[in-house]
């Protein structure tokens, strides 16, 4: 069974959908003793970091979340879920639950900074991504694959080891994070066709090492 | 980099897809859970559907399509039409659209974007715009009106100023209909598409026009677009979403090539 973190931040029932339609077992849940029972954890999110933090933290999710992580569970962060993961976002400039040593940063600031012109923000449709590392939640996916993006923030981890796959727009920036038992995507495989699918079905039975 | 969209746009009403020139002549096409199914399947990086139900008793149809449509394709999609109401809003983004469309209703009352993005975030709010070109005058300094009820309203408003407002209110994305263009299978209003894409920052969707896929290219080059919306040329199967990828791949725009 998967837990999907149920903290007031978008659309869930997208997540629980595409889990469904591959065959797996999952509920959208706030109950601490579900989600400390659950085999897994998706942690998903669309939103602004700043509210869906004092969510998590109103309803005891934020211990849970660092709890599923310290003990081994396999936890998949999906978007606004990755972004949190890290220490603080320049969105609101909001404190996150600190899991990974980092920060989450503006499109519009680093472009303003390096002067990239054109570009759209929010980052929002098909992109690829550039895996660093093997891992066997990316198995048997096609390097012209794309996924569906939609952000105006990317997440920036201290430690560039736990940057698992980047993505090219104006700048390379990390597009999926991570460390032993915990891999999070800043694109949504749940509305990435089959890609994406197959992402969620490695991830289902994943067992890190 | 971020590929271009192919965005097929289907018309809905009662429960069915239509399809008809410049908002009249509706013929039924077809279901439009199996036509999401497939251009699902042949490629289509999203879809548009537009709910033209006359009545709003009978809204309940269109929720009930949006969910079975969310059960069985895992791409985003939107839905317009008749939109009104923050409670029009969530009830199709509940039923499982990733992105709700107003048009008319945000002409009328521009506070159901800024309402909409507060609530669900600007990510899921697009700002539909039907336009016409006027040619330039005091008051439509740009040439191009926005107009309403498919064209037959026009409301005084330019159409350049309308965009940059709707961005302001925190629309994540506009979709921009050139009603001049709709129907005709000439090709996209590129003026008109390159004007308002150049000037916001969100992404643009063009529409009306399609009839070729060098349509597409002129639209997604000359014209700036962030993505495409076709119709015909696809329901009717004069071309499919891989010939025109293809098309699109050989004439250098970057598309998603593989699903």
């Amino acid at each position: 069974m998967i837990a999907i973190i149920d903290y007031d931040a978008g659309n869930l029932t997208s997540v629980s959908r595409a889990l469904s339609h591959i065959g797996v077992e999952n509920v959208i849940t706030n109950d601490i003793k579900l989600i400390v029972s659950a085999e897994r954890i998706i942690f998903p999110g669309v939103g602004a970091a700043g509210s869906a933090m004092q969510s998590l933290i109103r309803l005891g999710l934020d211990t849970a979340i660092r709890q599923a992580v310290d003990g081994g569970k396999p936890v998949l962060g999906i978007c606004l879920g990755t972004q949190i993961i890290l220490q603080k976002s320049e969105e609101n400039q909001a404190k996150c639950l600190g899991i990974i040593d980092g920060s989450t940063l503006a499109f519009s600031e680093i472009f303003r900074e390096k002067g990239i012109k054109g570009l759209k923000i929010p980052h929002m449709g098909w992109n690829q991504i550039s895996l660093k590392t093997e891992h066997p939640v990316f198995a048997g996916l096609k390097e012209t694959d794309e996924f569906y993006f939609v952000h105006g923030y990317y997440p920036w981890p201290e430690n560039s080891r736990q940057v698992i796959a980047t993505t090219d727009y104006g700048i390379s920036f990390p597009s999926v994070i991570g460390m032993n038992n915990l891999v999070a995507t800043q694109f949504h495989p749940e509305k990435s066709g089959n890609p994406g699918l197959t992402i969620l079905k490695n991830f289902s039975s994943w067992e890190p090492c | 980099m971020l590929s271009k969209r192919i965005i097929p746009c289907l018309d809905v009403r009662e429960g069915r897809t239509t399809k008809g020139i410049k908002f009249k002549n509706n013929v039924d096409i077809g279901d439009p859970v199996e036509m999401a199914l497939m251009y699902y399947e042949a490629g289509a990086d999203e879809i548009v559907f537009y709910d033209i139900t006359a009545s709003h008793e009978k809204r309940d149809i269109m929720i009930d399509v949006v969910r079975k449509v969310a059960e069985t394709i895992f791409i985003p999609f939107s839905v317009g039409g008749g939109i009104r109401t923050l409670e029009d809003m969530r009830d199709v983004l509940l039923a499982g659209a990733e992105k709700v469309s107003v048009n008319s209703a945000a002409v009328v009352n521009p506070g159901i974007i800024s309402q909409g993005a507060a609530a669900f975030g600007s990510q899921c709010i697009v700002l539909g715009m039907d336009v016409k070109h006027v040619g330039k005058s005091e008051k439509i300094p740009s040439g191009y009106e926005i107009v309403i009820n498919g064209g037959r309203k026009y409301m005084g408003i330019d159409a350049l100023e309308w965009a940059l407002k709707g961005q302001a209110l925190g629309a994540g994305e506009i979709c921009l209909n050139s009603i001049d263009a709709d129907g005709t299978k000439d090709g996209y209003e590129l003026t008109l598409t390159e004007l308002i894409s150049t000037s916001v920052d969100i992404p643009v969707i063009a529409s009306g026009g399609a009839g070729h896929p060098v349509h597409l290219r002129d639209v997604l080059t000359t014209g700036k677009a962030d993505a495409a919306l076709i119709a015909s040329m696809v329901h009717y199967g004069t071309y499919t979403v891989p010939e025109i990828k293809s098309y699109l791949d050989e004439s250098g725009v970057k598309i998603r090539s593989t699903w």
